[in-house]
């Protein structure tokens, strides 16, 4: 690790780990805790971009939560440009905010019915009053222009507007305060394909333009392939591969990497003749009660003794490249 | 060639609304033969859905119909029989599975009782034939321990295994056609392989010809022997999959395929800006115009594809495009 200023991360997560409070047993049962992000730690650099992905209820969104802010970290650390955020209270939180946007998943139920576009776009300079008032107007109407929407769609509603124009509208919000990192949780999902490719063109236009960083959180190998710089694959909460986009997509490591692209449908002759189904039957542990040692062992087609008795921690096999694995550490290649 | 199992042609479903009646399907043909797989692609809004509605006779009451069009399945014109009689097909000849197992299955019953009923509806076997049917099913669709699941409900399930159960009552009676409408977008990807696998494999064990609806080019690549790309209530292109993948004949086909970010084989330094197709699908109120409705998103449009609407232009032996420049795409 170097000190060097350059090369420092814009976001710096350690050892973050968010738990949840679940009532069992009657009255005076002991209250047992769901771990739905165990101890993950991950940095993005400046202007970068870093892909969570993973299947549902792998702990990705409440991770992304947790760094804003939106849900309670249990313990863990979030640098945010030298910023300790996890620490901040009241007005410097409040402020600090202003550097970390967010963009929902669903752009019917994150935009309020009521409001006109933009007053949308413009709340968040209201609510942190940094700007004086007479210079706000002006920044929405850049803003719209940046997201391709017309100076006369300001008046309307968000019901007025498609699928993707509102997640549009959403973009320009995220983007009202100058932030540093915006979390995108799961941007395109809710949208059509064809409108997908407009919104993922349009958030790497504005990426080099006003030099974002974005923490994607996504399901979509696909879209996380085309976005990112850097993936980090979760699973039940924990990191389980994590690599910059080339090694890890073109020599994945870990048996669940490898089901999960072996899984996606492809339009690609070649890849489909190429890549072997990987079967990972069964379903994922009880997260209340999950196994002493890997994780994915009772999934995993090669899972060994030690798997099932001890868990692997996340060990580099390069400087790009770290996987959770005993027979990855054992041996430095892909177990199948 | 023989008569094929299912025959459509020339359908045209009308919905009433507000302002006026909207064809949302507008001049539809195609062809199913026993034991084939079909796929609907486009858009949502295009009209894939309200096909499979109008075959199986399920159109919103006093809102759509079938204005004009045959729909012949094995030698019956389904849209002049009695209801009786189409509620002898649905469920039995033809079924349907849907895009949310979470709320298409009943959940004060049982899955065994769910499985059961139709059974017992449509071959009027006995409460303990047909529950014993139900292990027996629940087995093939390959949920584990099936003797003690059977009783469970459907909150009991994940979302894979709810799917499963729904396949489990299609198949129920040995369909000769499954209609399959987006039947993993609400689930993980490698759970969408194992429901893929499953799906295929019953195709080959029992002959049924399945259609399916989807807007992921790779379910189709994985999936179909021939596809129908629907755009605004029209059949834009339709053929083998993998022809029309290695050469769409219409720029919507066109876009569709290279709008999505594909994993390929090897992935490389370079990231091509996406494709767009800019815009969106047409309000109901254009459908049913004599232009081509694409015209509006198309980068090759010219004053011909806004005065008429394009025919069909035919590739080698069943590549269809609706598209006046097709020869250019």
């Amino acid at each position: 690790m170097t000190d060097d200023t350059q090369n420092k991360p814009l976001l710096d997560v350690q050892n973050l780990t968010v738990r949840f409070a679940i009532k069992r047993g009657g009255l005076f049962g002991k209250a047992k805790y769901l771990y739905a992000v165990d101890d993950i730690s991950f940095q993005i650099k400046r202007g970068e971009t870093l892909a969570i992905v993973g299947e549902s209820g792998s702990g990705k969104t409440t991770a992304a939560l947790a760094v804003a802010r939106l849900v309670n970290a249990y313990k863990g650390r979030v640098d945010l440009d030298d910023t300790d955020f996890l620490s901040l209270q009241d007005e410097d939180l409040r402020q600090a905010r202003s550097k970390m946007q967010f963009i929902f998943q669903d752009p019917y139920s994150s935009l309020n019915p009521r409001i006109r576009a933009e007053k949308i776009v413009r709340e968040p300079l209201d609510n942190l009053d940094t700007v004086p008032n007479e210079e706000r107007q002006e920044i929405v109407d850049k803003l719209f222009e940046a997201v391709g929407l017309h100076p006369e769609q300001q008046r309307l509603f968000p019901h007025q507007f498609s699928g993707g124009q509102r997640q549009r509208i959403g973009i320009a919000r995220a983007l009202a305060t100058q932030p540093d990192l915006i979390i995108c949780d799961e941007p395109v999902s809710a949208l059509d394909v064809a409108v997908q490719a407009q919104i993922l063109n349009l958030l790497r236009k504005l990426q080099a333009d006003f030099g974002l960083t974005f923490l994607f959180i996504s399901h979509d190998l696909g879209v996380v392939q085309h976005m990112c710089d850097t993936i980090a694959v979760m699973y039940m909460g924990k990191i389980v591969e994590y690599g910059d986009r080339k090694s890890l997509f073109n020599n994945p490591l870990h048996p669940y990497t490898k089901a999960l692209l072996s899984a996606v449908p492809s339009v690609d002759k070649k890849r489909r003749a190429e890549t072997k189904r990987i079967l990972i039957p069964g379903d994922p542990p009880d997260p209340l009660d999950l196994p002493k040692g890997c994780r994915f062992a009772n999934r995993c087609p090669v899972a060994q003794d030690r798997c099932r008795s001890e868990q692997p921690n996340l060990n580099e096999v390069t400087q790009a490249h770290s996987v959770a694995c005993h027979l990855v550490n054992e041996t430095g290649i892909a177990p199948i | 060639m023989s008569e094929p199992l299912l025959k459509v042609q020339n359908l045209r479903i009308e919905l009433s609304l507000r302002d006026g009646i909207a064809p949302v399907i507008d001049d539809l043909s195609f062809e199913l033969g026993a034991g084939e797989s079909i796929s609907f692609v486009g858009e949502s809004g295009c009209g894939k859905s309200m096909t499979a509605l109008g075959i199986m006779g399920l159109l919103p009451e006093k809102v759509g119909r079938i204005a004009s069009g045959t729909i012949t399945f094995d030698g019956e014109e389904l849209t002049t029989v009695t209801q009786k009689r189409l509620r002898a097909i649905r469920g039995n000849e033809i079924s349907m599975i849907f895009q949310e197992p979470m709320t298409s299955l009943n959940p004060v019953y049982t899955v065994g009782e769910q499985i059961a009923e139709v059974l017992r509806a449509h071959q009027g076997l006995s409460k303990a034939a047909a529950w014993n049917n139900a292990i027996e099913l629940l087995d093939a669709v390959r949920i584990p321990n099936a003797k003690r699941r059977v009783s469970d409900y459907p909150f009991q399930m994940s979302g894979g295994q709810r799917q499963r159960v729904m396949i489990a009552i299609a198949l129920a009676c040995e369909p000769k056609i499954l209609i399959a409408d987006e039947p993993t977008t609400a689930l993980d990807v490698t759970v969408q392989a194992e429901i893929f696998d499953l799906l295929n494999e019953l195709k080959r064990q029992t002959g049924t010809a399945i259609i399916m609806i989807t807007h992921d080019m790779g379910a189709v690549a994985e999936m179909a022997e021939r596809m129908i790309v629907m755009y605004a209530g029209r059949n834009a292109e339709q053929g083998p999959v993998e022809q029309i993948i290695d050469h769409p004949r219409h720029p919507y086909t066109k876009g569709l395929i290279s709008c999505v970010p594909h994993i390929m084989a090897t992935l490389n330094d370079e990231r091509h800006e996406l494709t767009e197709i800019a815009g969106i699908v047409p309000p109901l109120r254009e459908f049913g115009k004599d232009r081509c409705l694409f015209a509006s998103r198309c980068n090759m449009v010219s004053q011909q594809c806004l005065d008429k609407r394009p025919p069909e232009a035919i590739f080698g032996d069943s590549q269809r495009s609706a598209c006046w420049h097709a020869e250019a795409v």
